[in-house]
């Protein structure tokens, strides 16, 4: 396969960078899109030029670390699959491939296609958590029992890796649904109730802080989600923070 | 003298750790304010030590070269969690995870260490659903388990195929809740370089800020490294493509004894390669083998036409199909441990019966669960004379409501509905049971250096069974080392913090900006992987599943070979001092190209075959491993000496003194 | 002020009043098609409508600060959407993800905004001026020819069908989008969103349908 990549180069964080083009040739279809640019980069450095950034660690679809934006979509043209998890099969000989990275003033770019997602961390450390010790001397694990249907809705928005394709897919760059997410996992069951209102006020402050935009229900995260996190979770949020919000 | 003292308490074993941790020194909680922490690694070991031990009360210093300490890699771990809760009264104990530990490790595991493992596994479940993480549950509203390899009771608990993700933001939650509070500072995108040590004691590391490139010092009243295992001395792996030995490697050239190298586990169900220019393996969990049956044509020209796709699987009559490990292990059947189970795939492989162009994978195959739990759906919905088709698409969903994304994730890597056709897997570096060498109290030969989790050489022995690497990373970060790091500390109350412009930090700073700027200005031919791909090769070929004394000894010679080519001739684009995903690589190949040497020869100085390790030279007469228990009972710790090659041997005896030693069979 | 001034709430005060906003719509829709049917029920409603001090005075300023309010939070809204992302991709492909009905509010916003200004100018402007300026006597026969007249203009009956249609788009999306804007989103929520599309579809071609109406059949002069 033979193909024509368009790929954001970025300096630094400072510096202005531009798109730059790269013909390349030999590609195999069983090729996962990592390893296709694996090919572009030894290429480069064989040529003595500086390889293309990009984040990436587990390539198996599940640390959230890589974040391409592929011809206008976080993590390509597929569905429910992450960047390294998109197969060349996907893409036709002579396609013209634009890479970026993802964007949102809240995700600055580091270099080339690489982003600091920080402000996810940042919006988890507010309250993302159950405030209980390590100390292991807690209640039994089957003291509460907790109703299946609850316990498999906190599992699938606990599902969500943290990979910001909901904020690049979004038109306002919006981190609602990774928000909401996280505040669904606890709010679904018992022993996050304890302190769902302090967690739900103070991660949607951090949120705002980070500059994300505002969520104006268009969809789009949960179309390009690859773990398919349910728009549920921002309704259900919302309903969260307004109770706990009018609650005072 | 060796200096290996494992320091386990006396006493029965049972009530070993409980006296243990009612003798050893504590801080008291206005002192241990005073007291820094540096924690290497924010996976499920590292994390949970270091938000057990801020909640404590110390000053922690959390490193990792992720983006985030969320994105470790235990975070990929699939089937489970293992734990003595016995909530399905089938006869689970203490004694029995404790027994199956040991007897999947082959009798190579230090038995206190171990029994302490399953003594604490139960807690690390009560914790984890306090904190919220999300484990499968049945109707009732309780805790679902599901069963693993190597055992014969279920004692597995699961959160679908994403156990290490749930359990990791679970302990990232817990980090979470103490950066909020100010006592841990995370470092994220940064790597560990080097260890420095001030009279004797680990006092600090230098690490290398990736996106500034600058060398910085850190320094602690103790240092934890928990940075994970290091399969990637192979090329090709189910880790991360950043997993590396650097952290481990670095404190075992400063003084830490690194034991059993050679103990690697190979996982039997693994995506097979599809060429050359694959970057990692995906593995497919265990929990398939509770389901699924393996097996291989019986005849050769079957299996030839299958190979070059003139026959389909399906096609084949069930009497010609050869379910090698029902036929082999006829009481645990599908469900050998995997180093028994890797095996055989190969074995099976190597005779000419593979199944897919390369000759090197074998089918996993669903058909018949899928008609067993069809007819069961059918029977409980009370549909009469169900059609062929019915049972099937009944099945499916069943299947499908148990292993979903693992099948979604093989149809996205095969481009093969694994509904309809078998699975086709073979074994890949997964899991390394060997590391550094620890005491009871998880300390490595470097006072005040700590190691947990996979980095450490601990309790798997020398085969980890399933589901019990997130309970050994739990258990030691949790409730293991937040306590037995006490004993140690509690001399440090009045050193006050530990300054960094000593002539030690000076000295390490000064060693790891040598070895930058030698990479960088090496401006030579090859790059980072072409190295870390021939290793791979040479690791793979003569020192992966079975290895032999000749083997060994030419990976010894091409890999000191490799070695010095690599530092005449590799080839670093870009500058020190920005974001170089390639001087990163060179860093971490560069460390297993030493890594690799000491590897083989611990693999020829071991002359038997016992778990992961497989010599061809010590087996039986139907290919099962042979253990030498009068001469190898040991775990074989090695010292730095300046060349891998010439790591001095140092032995802990291994003393059985509950469990009797036998020969491992599943049959 | 600190809840008020997050963008939760904001996003749910924009809902609320674009559902006060639909409401209204819909009452609106119902007075208007009377004048389809019969002409005499048309003229009493209006003048109820016109005259009573409750709508006057009370009713009527909400309405007004209803409409103020949604447009001016729109835009605020929008202001910092567009500044979440300060560089804009080369390639973005919207259309794979979402309608563009809901990735264009604004533009439709906007459109109906400048047909609200017109149907001021129109109705609302020379009712003031009519009852409370001019200070003319009640008359509750003349509502109906003054809307018959407004309708002989087929520019002007162009320019009300292209808002409509805009309209269209924005209720399309926004009408639903305010459910899960205030949290309601479970198993009603299907039959919920069919309601809502069909009333986006349904209640401004009403109104075209009664502009074209009017527009064929004008009163002699």
């Amino acid at each position: 396969m033979k193909l024509t990549l368009k790929i954001w180069r970025q300096k630094n964080a400072t510096a202005k960078g531009s798109i730059q083009t790269y013909p390349i040739d030999g590609i195999d279809g069983d090729m996962s899109f990592l390893e296709m640019l694996d090919v572009l980069n030894t290429q480069l450095i064989n040529k003595g030029e500086e390889p293309v950034v990009f984040d990436h660690d587990c390539r198996e679809g599940i640390c959230g670390t890589c974040s391409l934006q592929i011809n206008g979509e976080p993590h390509g043209p597929d569905r429910l699959i992450t960047t390294c998890q998109l197969h060349m099969r996907k893409f036709n000989d002579g396609d013209t491939i634009v890479i970026e990275p993802f964007r949102a003033k809240a995700f600055p770019v580091i270099k080339d296609l690489m982003v600091d997602r920080s402000s996810f961390d940042r919006i988890q450390q507010a309250g993302g958590y159950i405030s209980v010790n390590t100390s292991g001397n807690t209640i039994d694990a089957n003291a509460i029992p907790i109703e299946k249907d609850d316990a498999d809705a906190s599992f699938n928005a606990a599902a969500c890796i943290g990979c910001g394709a909901c904020v690049a897919a979004c038109k306002n760059a919006s981190a609602m649904l990774f928000t909401a997410a996280k505040v669904s996992q606890f709010a679904l069951l018992p022993q996050g109730r304890v302190e769902a209102s302090r967690r739900v006020l103070n991660m949607v402050e951090q949120m705002d802080k980070e500059g994300f935009g505002n969520c104006t229900n268009t969809g789009a995260c949960e179309v390009e989600c690859p773990k398919g996190i349910s728009l549920e979770n921002i309704a259900r949020m919302n309903r969260e923070y307004l109770s706990a919000g009018l609650k005072g | 003298m060796s200096k290996l003292n494992s320091k386990v308490p006396k006493g029965p074993l049972s009530e070993k750790w409980t006296k243990h941790k009612n003798d050893i020194n504590l801080v008291n909680p206005a002192n241990k304010r005073n007291i820094d922490v540096i924690v290497v690694g924010t996976g499920l070991a590292g994390g949970s030590a270091a938000a057990t031990l801020a909640e404590l009360g110390y000053n922690v210093k959390t490193f990792c070269y992720q983006d985030s300490p969320r994105r470790a890699h235990s975070i990929a771990a699939q089937g489970g969690i293992n734990a003595a809760k016995n909530y399905q009264g089938d006869g689970d104990s203490t004694y029995r995870l404790f027994y199956d530990t040991i007897k999947g490790g082959d009798y190579r595991s230090r038995e206190a260490n171990v029994y302490r493992l399953a003594e604490v596994s139960a807690n690390i479940i009560d914790q984890c659903v306090a904190q919220g993480v999300p484990f499968a549950r049945e109707y009732g509203g309780l805790l679902d388990n599901r069963s693993f390899g190597g055992v014969l009771v279920s004692r597995t608990f699961y959160a679908k195929g994403q156990t290490g993700q749930q359990l990791l933001l679970g302990a990232y939650s817990a980090m979470n809740r103490q950066i909020n509070r100010g006592k841990i500072k995370p470092y994220n995108r940064h790597e560990m370089l080097d260890l420095v040590i001030v009279d004797g004691k680990a006092r600090g590391i230098i690490a290398r800020d990736m996106v500034t490139g600058e060398l910085e010092r850190h320094s602690a009243h103790a240092v934890v490294i928990a940075s994970g295992g290091y399969g990637n001395v192979f090329y090709l792996s189910t880790n991360a493509m950043g997993s590396n030995v650097t952290a481990s490697w670095k404190i075992h050239k400063r003084g830490a004894y690194f034991a059993n190298p050679c103990y690697t586990q190979i996982h039997p169900t693994c995506i097979p390669v599809s060429g050359d220019h694959q970057s990692k393996l995906t593995l497919m969990s265990e929990s398939l083998r509770n389901d699924g049956r393996i097996w291989v044509p019986k005849k050769k020209e079957d299996a030839i036409a299958i190979q070059q796709g003139k026959l389909k699987p399906v096609d084949l009559a069930e009497e010609d199909r050869d379910y090698y490990l029902e036929r082999r292990y006829p009481s645990f059947g599908n469900l050998v441990p995997r180093d028994v189970a890797s095996r055989a795939a190969k074995e099976r492989c190597d005779a000419g019966f593979g199944v897919n162009k390369t000759g090197e994978a074998v089918f996993l195959d669903f058909a018949s669960a899928i008609m067993r739990y069809g007819r069961e759906v059918a029977a409980i919905e009370h549909i009469e004379n169900p059609s062929e088709e019915k049972i099937r698409e009944l099945g499916e969903k069943v299947i499908e409501s148990k292993y979903g994304n693992l099948f979604q994730m093989y149809e996205k890597i095969v481009d093969e509905n694994p509904y309809k056709t078998p699975m086709m897997i073979y074994p890949a570096v997964h899991y390394t049971m060997g590391g550094v060498w620890v005491d009871y109290n998880l300390e490595t030969t470097i006072p005040g250096c700590f190691c947990a989790g996979e980095a450490n050489f601990s309790d798997h022995g020398a085969n980890r069974l399933g589901a019990s690497a997130l309970m050994q990373g739990l258990a030691d970060g949790y409730f293991v080392l937040p306590y037995t790091i006490s004993d140690y500390l509690a001399d440090d109350i009045r050193t006050g913090p530990i300054p960094v412009d000593t002539p030690e930090f000076d000295e390490a700073e000064n060693s790891i900006r040598m070895q930058v700027d030698k990479l960088i200005n090496n401006k030579g031919s090859r790059s980072v992987d072409y190295f870390h791909k021939r290793l791979g090769k040479i690791m793979w070929n003569n020192v992966g599943m079975s290895r032999n004394e000749q083997g060994l000894k030419e990976a010894i010679t091409s890999i000191r070979e490799l070695r010095e080519e690599f530092w005449r001739d590799v080839l670093v684009p870009g500058e020190a001092n920005e974001v170089n995903p390639e001087l990163e690589k060179a860093m971490r190949v560069a460390d297993f190209l030493e890594l690799g040497e000491l590897f083989a020869v611990d693999a020829l100085h071991r002359n038997e075959s016992c778990g992961g390790h497989f010599r061809e030279e010590y087996q039986t007469e139907e290919g099962e491993a042979m253990r030498d228990d009068e001469n190898f009972m040991y775990a074989a710790a090695w010292e730095y000496t300046g060349d891998p090659g010439k790591a001095i041997l140092h032995k802990e005896n291994l003393e059985y003194e509950n469990i009797e030693v036998k020969t491992r069979s599943y049959k | 002020m600190g809840f008020i001034s997050t963008s939760i709430a904001r996003k749910v005060a924009m809902a609320l009043s674009g559902l006060f906003l639909v409401f209204f719509l819909g009452q609106h829709f119902v007075i208007n098609i009377s004048s389809v049917i019969d002409p005499d029920t048309f003229n009493s409603w209006s003048h109820f409508m016109g005259t009573n001090g409750l709508v006057q005075f009370l009713l009527q300023p909400v309405l007004i600060f209803g409409v103020i309010f949604h447009f001016i939070m729109g835009f605020i809204l929008e202001y910092q959407n567009r500044k979440a992302r300060a560089i804009n991709y080369k390639s973005f492909k919207g259309n794979n993800n979402s309608s563009w009905a809901s990735r264009n509010m604004l533009i439709s916003g906007v459109v109906i905004l400048a047909f609200l200004g017109l149907h001021f100018y129109d109705f609302w402007v020379p009712e003031i001026v009519h009852k409370y300026i001019e200070s003319h006597p009640e008359d509750p026969s003349r509502y109906f020819p003054e809307l018959v007249h407004k309708f002989e203009s087929p520019v002007r009956v162009g320019l009300y069908a292209l808002a409509f249609i805009l309209l269209i788009f924005h209720l399309w999306h926004g009408f639903s989008s305010s459910f899960q804007s205030v949290g309601f989103n479970n198993k009603y929520s299907r039959a919920l969103k069919g309601f809502t599309r069909l009333y986006a579809v349904l209640i401004p071609l009403g109104f075209v349908f009664i502009a074209l109406y009017h527009h064929f059949n004008q009163l002699p002069h």
